[in-house]
């Protein structure tokens, strides 16, 4: 019964495929799987714009939107139907084709990405050798629409939002790559079912999962800021910073194509937070031994909106940081520490199982940080800021 | 061949094409991330996955971004009306067709010397790692030197820039 329930998916995947000619089954069952996906995030995004605004409202002290149905629960049904029958307009000076191309590109690009991301056991869309790097791959395209969007659109907020989102993108891309590869270096592997595997064994009932490993906690911590910057997420908002550049690189956009680019945005949010979720947390894994009989993608799924739960609060709780802090930041902080990261994991793996390991990979993550942390607040001035103004 | 191969050869060919022909620098950038994305589709339909992911990682997530970003900041970026259609097309068009041609006649005589009935090597990931730290590393390690002398080029030009402008 537990086995069932825990395979129900994949069972009703097989029993409904089986209605299918032979030749043809290979081909329904990615067909359903791709359905499923493209239903199920979108119905999740829809979830989520409710859950953000009541977080935020509470946060921020208000009520939130609470007239459509219980609750407001319907509400992203009237969003929807708002931006289904908006005027799509496109500025007589934009390029047509390409402004037309940017938000289908950003739409396809991220769906694609939860090809690879495992969502419960045997619950994988495509298990390929290089599921990391195909992930990867797919987000770096993501960026291209965004510069599509920015410059297609002949507005200067429009290109200088995409000009920043670009110049983020790129910088902290290199801090999400070389935090996961510490991950691949333990597990010798870029399958992401493989690296779920490695992780999914107990030892006095606690799990093996990465973030218990210094290692992991500093990458784990290195790769949510990463994916904060990468999904332009506050506090890394400024491509699309309201009180700067309008909204960024989608000022041009109305109608279904704003929305399509609003859920560009939740989709990769779900789908770096599953990968994060794959990489560090587990995965599908119970968190104890005493719970494996919780059907695993609830694991997964629970796992996901925690972490869209943690974005939600960072957005209501941090402001937003300035482009020379943003730049700073990642090339002269994290990534330093990510480059250390790795050595640790080396170290990790070649100090094989003596309880040694844990004190020193811990002490050396801590002093780099310490000293890093307070040998660069050390030389800046921290008070009043003088501002100059042009004469 | 398969129809894929066909789908994928046509692709490639008209980004590459519009890449080539097309009047906008930024078309241009865009119409060749087409034909970088219809060569890695390439790769992957000869399994050779690696290969494939890469290249989209490194020449539609990096190069392409670069490029387009050069050509922004670059002054100029507003095409003229008439085109950028270099004068002496014809010397290129030449030029062009001759490297193709020893490119291929080169491909079509290797294919020729290796016995037909080999068997698909099946190469991993973990493979492609151990050859580039291990037999290839001298090259590699080149290779890193010569991105970092480019970096450093890079900087040292920019700053030039910046302390000779005016106060």
């Amino acid at each position: 019964m537990v086995e069932k329930l825990d395979q129900i998916f994949v069972l009703l995947q097989h029993w409904l495929v089986g209605y299918l000619p032979a030749g043809l089954q290979p081909l329904g069952g990615v067909v359903l799987g791709v359905v499923t996906i493209v239903l199920l995030f979108p119905a999740l995004f829809a979830l989520t714009t409710v859950f953000e605004r009541k977080g935020l409202a509470r946060i921020q002290n208000r009520l939130g939107p609470n007239r459509v149905g219980p609750f407001g629960l319907l509400q992203p049904i009237a969003d929807g139907i708002k931006s289904l029958t908006k005027e799509d307009i496109v500025p007589l000076s934009a390029d047509a084709a390409v402004h037309f191309l940017a938000p289908v590109v950003l739409v396809v690009t991220v769906f694609m990405g939860f090809a690879v991301i495992p969502m419960g056991r045997n619950m994988v869309l495509v298990d390929i050798d290089a599921g990391l790097l195909f992930y990867f791959a797919m987000g770096a395209s993501a960026e291209l629409s965004v510069f599509m969007a920015g410059w297609s659109s002949r507005n200067k907020y429009s290109l200088m939002g995409a000009m920043r989102a670009v110049a983020q993108m790129i910088s902290y891309e290199v801090v999400l790559l070389l935090s996961s590869v510490t991950v691949v270096m333990m597990t010798g592997s870029l399958s992401l079912t493989k690296i779920i595997e490695a992780q999914n064994h107990y030892s006095w009932g606690l799990p093996h999962w990465f973030i218990f490993t210094p290692w992991g906690l500093a990458g784990f911590v290195m790769y949510a800021i990463a994916a904060t910057a990468e999904t332009n997420r506050s506090p890394f908002d400024l491509p699309e910073g309201e009180s700067e550049l309008v909204a960024g690189y989608h000022t041009e956009y109305s109608g279904f194509k704003f929305a399509l680019f609003f859920l560009g945005e939740y989709l990769a949010m779900f789908s770096i937070s599953g990968l994060g979720t794959t990489l560090f947390l587990g995965g599908w894994s119970a968190p104890l031994a005493s719970l494996q009989w919780v059907p695993s993608w609830i694991w997964f799924f629970s796992k996901l909106m925690m972490s869209i739960f943690v974005f939600i609060w960072m957005r209501g709780t941090l402001p937003r940081l300035r482009q020379d802090q943003l730049m700073n930041f990642a090339w002269k902080f994290i990534l330093p520490m990510c480059m250390l990261n790795l050595m640790v994991a080396a170290l990790w793996h070649f100090m094989g199982g003596s309880w040694l390991r844990w004190v020193l990979c811990s002490a050396i993550l801590i002093v780099a940080y310490a000293g890093m942390g307070f040998g660069g607040l050390r030389k800046k001035q921290i008070g009043p800021r003088r501002y100059r103004y042009a004469e | 061949m398969s129809i894929v191969f066909y789908i994928l050869a046509t692709l490639t060919i008209a980004g590459a094409l519009a890449a080539v022909l097309l009047k906008n620098t930024v078309h241009c950038a865009l119409a060749l991330t087409v034909a970088f994305a219809g060569l890695a589709m390439l790769f992957l339909e000869l399994d050779a996955q690696f290969a494939g992911l890469a290249q989209i990682l490194v020449y539609i997530g990096a190069v392409a971004i670069l490029v387009v970003f050069a050509i922004l900041l670059t002054k100029g970026s507003e095409t003229p009306k008439d085109g950028v259609f270099s004068r002496t097309w014809l010397a290129g068009l030449a030029i062009a067709a001759a490297v193709f041609a020893v490119l291929g006649w080169a491909v079509i005589q290797t294919a020729n010397l290796l016995p037909n009935s080999a068997p698909t090597p099946t190469v991993t990931v973990q493979q492609i790692g151990q050859a580039l730290v291990g037999r290839y590393v001298l090259p590699l390690e080149i290779v890193a030197v010569l991105l970092t002398a480019a970096m450093i080029g890079a900087v040292i030009i920019a700053m030039h820039e910046k302390d000779g402008a005016p106060k």
